[in-house]
């Protein structure tokens, strides 16, 4: 591996000197040295700031005791912070067509199945089914190949999109700081973007080819997008590649970064457990259990009070219902992960889903559940282009 | 209770109530109903303005109480504008409770952008109630720029910590020849009370209202904090005193000067 050129205080350097990119024995050695005592000590302190330590004992195999009283923390803080609301959103595919190879990922260059970009109307099309149900955001999602999928397509996109919905954000290939600024003046407020694994290692291994096997790239989209303005900041990892701990904590870092440097943006979490997918073999599948992913959204909120908390439709409905009231404050209903599925299923999915419910009976297990369901918190009026 | 005037409008309540972080709108209207407000506050981003049927502003009895937008959500001035220019235009709501908040973690005001905004609301003929951080000389800034009120900030918005800033709050209430509404951060009655007794004119409250475990007793229970506190006021309570006050005066022996 090429040795790393960092600048102080940059993320590269940060990950590099506490050992989060890369397997790094010592991690372990301080996860695995966390006493029961530590973790009683971490929840008697005040709720909801973060520090590394805070976090290392908190996701710690020690903690796993403490998932009880930990659930009771973060869920009082969420409904403080957040109060009893959940948010809605519908992700809208646009394009299957990748030259990416992720091993990982149904959309991999390498796999033969008929691939699909939507036309403007079709994504429109889509998109007025997505409307009709209720929805006013959107996340746009795409594979990677400018040839089909360019900042201009998706910059025409959100122009149509701003009469129906509030909010527009973005889950595509990383980008350049002007293509990500050409999208914020569009009315695009909001990029999700996935680190995957932050061991390089690993990485490596799961990105073997395309653009996305830079992983410097990669880890600094985020402050590519946030310097181009955007307001919403999604960072996650893809669960099943590395160890969920040591990815806990990178993510820990990266959001403690984010928040400090870009201060005007919110920062996210997700936490995508590999999903079953076309053509994908999942012998190199490191599991995640449930209890380890309620685990790393219990430590998570108990260090960030007011970072958003997301939940997908990767997961099921009866994991969905439980970890609702716990800390999560955005969710996805109504999924269709392939291009045009909202009007015909036609194309591969990038993944299955496994919570089937269409948005109606999400909202109705949010109310059920003593909370609000949201569907609009923001107004096209903040963007300049569209206000 | 003395009556409570803003711009041209008599409140008879002194409490104000935000519309946020409500398990359900029918939760919130009943809150909103046993706290006896006239006034309530709708963060422009949760709803559709031009829309009638909108699900939040169709719970509120716009026949009952002042609907007052805000701006929750804007980064600087011109994005505060710009929104609440078009929920005027879509509701001909001419108020506007403004909040710039560039940080989204503690929500804290944005002084310049709040002064500058407020001027140029002002100039447009808004009746302005910004959110500030308690903050003396930007409070006589706001009043010379035409606002209605001054609005600030007890602690952090949303943290239930109380008044955090009382001795700013103290300074803000004795010189403002606007009306003091107490906003963000008032966690319990006794914090409400307390800022009514110091003088305050009114205080917004939400997060305590809309999290508490029943919302409708804890708004009864803030309407009544408000009103005590109101009255204790104006009763002119005989103060304390650091000191016992000794029962044989040093002085006495003038008595007969």
């Amino acid at each position: 591996m090429a040795p790393v050129t960092t600048q102080p205080g940059d993320i590269k350097s940060i990950l590099a000197e506490k050992g989060l990119d890369r397997d790094d024995p010592r991690l372990v050695g301080l996860l695995d040295g966390v006493k029961a005592a530590d973790v009683e000590r971490a929840l008697a302190e005040p709720c909801g700031r973060y520090s590394f330590s805070r976090l290392l004992t908190l996701i710690s195999p020690a903690a796993a005791d403490f998932l009880e009283p930990m659930a009771r923390q973060a869920r009082d803080l969420t409904v403080q912070r957040f109060g009893r609301t959940i948010q809605l959103y519908a992700p809208l595919y646009v394009s299957n067509y990748c030259i990416n190879s992720c091993r990982y990922c149904g959309y991999n260059q390498g796999h033969n199945y008929p691939r699909r970009r939507l036309t403007i109307d079709e994504a429109i099309a889509d998109a007025d089914v997505i409307a009709a149900e209720g929805f006013r955001h959107i996340l746009l999602v795409s594979g990677e190949d400018p040839k089909f999928i360019t900042a201009d397509y998706l910059c025409e996109l959100a122009g149509r999109l701003g009469a129906n919905f509030s909010s527009i954000s973005v889950e595509i290939y990383s980008m350049s700081e002007p293509d990500y600024a050409k999208l914020f003046a569009a009315g695009i407020d909001g990029v999700t973007l996935y680190q995957e694994t932050y061991d390089r290692g690993t990485y490596g291994e799961h990105h073997p080819a395309g653009p996305k096997s830079d992983y410097d790239r990669r880890l600094e989209s985020p402050d590519r997008f946030a310097s181009a303005g955007m307001r919403r900041i999604g960072i996650g990892a893809l669960l099943g590649l590395g160890n969920w701990r040591t990815e806990t904590l990178a993510m820990g870092e990266h959001a403690a970064y984010l928040m400090k440097k870009y201060w005007r943006s919110q920062v996210s979490f997700s936490f995508p457990r590999i999903r079953q997918a076309h053509e994908v073999r999942d012998e190199f599948v490191r599991p995640v259990s449930d209890r380890d992913l309620v685990q790393m959204m219990l430590a998570l909120r108990l260090c960030f009070a007011d970072a958003g908390i997301v939940l997908s439709t990767r997961e099921n409905a009866d994991l969905r219902d439980n970890l609702t009231p716990l800390c999560v404050t955005k969710m996805s209903a109504g999924s269709k992960t392939s291009p045009g599925g909202y009007t015909g299923e036609s194309a591969t999915k990038q993944f299955e889903i496994a919570d089937n419910r269409s948005p109606a009976q999400i909202a109705e297990m949010i109310k059920a559940s003593g909370a609000e369901p949201v569907w609009k918190d923001w107004d096209a009026a903040f963007s300049q282009q569209r206000g | 209770m003395d009556k409570l005037l803003i711009a041209d409008r008599q409140f008879s309540s002194r409490l104000f109530i935000g519309t946020g972080k409500f398990s359900s709108n029918e939760v919130m209207a009943r809150a909103i109903e046993q706290s006896g407000s006239e006034m309530v506050t709708v963060a422009l981003r949760r709803v559709d303005i031009e829309n009638e049927n909108d699900d939040m502003l169709g719970a509120i009895d716009r026949e009952r109480y002042l609907l007052l937008p805000n701006t929750s959500g804007a980064r600087d001035g011109d994005e505060a504008v710009r929104l609440a220019r078009l929920a005027r235009s879509a509701s001909g709501i001419n108020w506007v409770k403004l909040e710039v908040t560039p940080d989204p973690y503690y929500l804290l005001p944005d002084a310049t952008e709040t002064l500058k905004a407020t001027k140029v609301l002002v100039d447009d003929g808004f009746v302005v109630l910004p959110y500030i951080n308690a903050d003396p000389i930007l409070a006589k800034k706001l009043q010379d720029a035409g606002a209605a009120t001054v609005m600030p900030l007890a602690s952090p918005i949303g943290s239930n910590q109380g008044l955090k800033t009382r001795s700013a709050i103290e300074i803000i209430i004795d010189q403002a020849t606007v009306p003091v509404v107490v906003d963000a951060g008032l966690g319990l009655p006794s914090h409400a009370a307390e800022a009514m007794e110091m003088g305050a004119d009114a205080v917004l409250v939400n997060t305590a209202i809309a999290t508490a475990e029943d919302p409708c007793q804890m708004a009864n229970a803030f309407r009544l904090a408000v009103e005590a506190g109101r009255m204790g006021y104006l009763a002119r309570g005989a103060g304390e005193s650091k000191q016992a006050n000794a029962s044989s005066p040093l002085t006495g022996f003038l008595r007969d000067a």
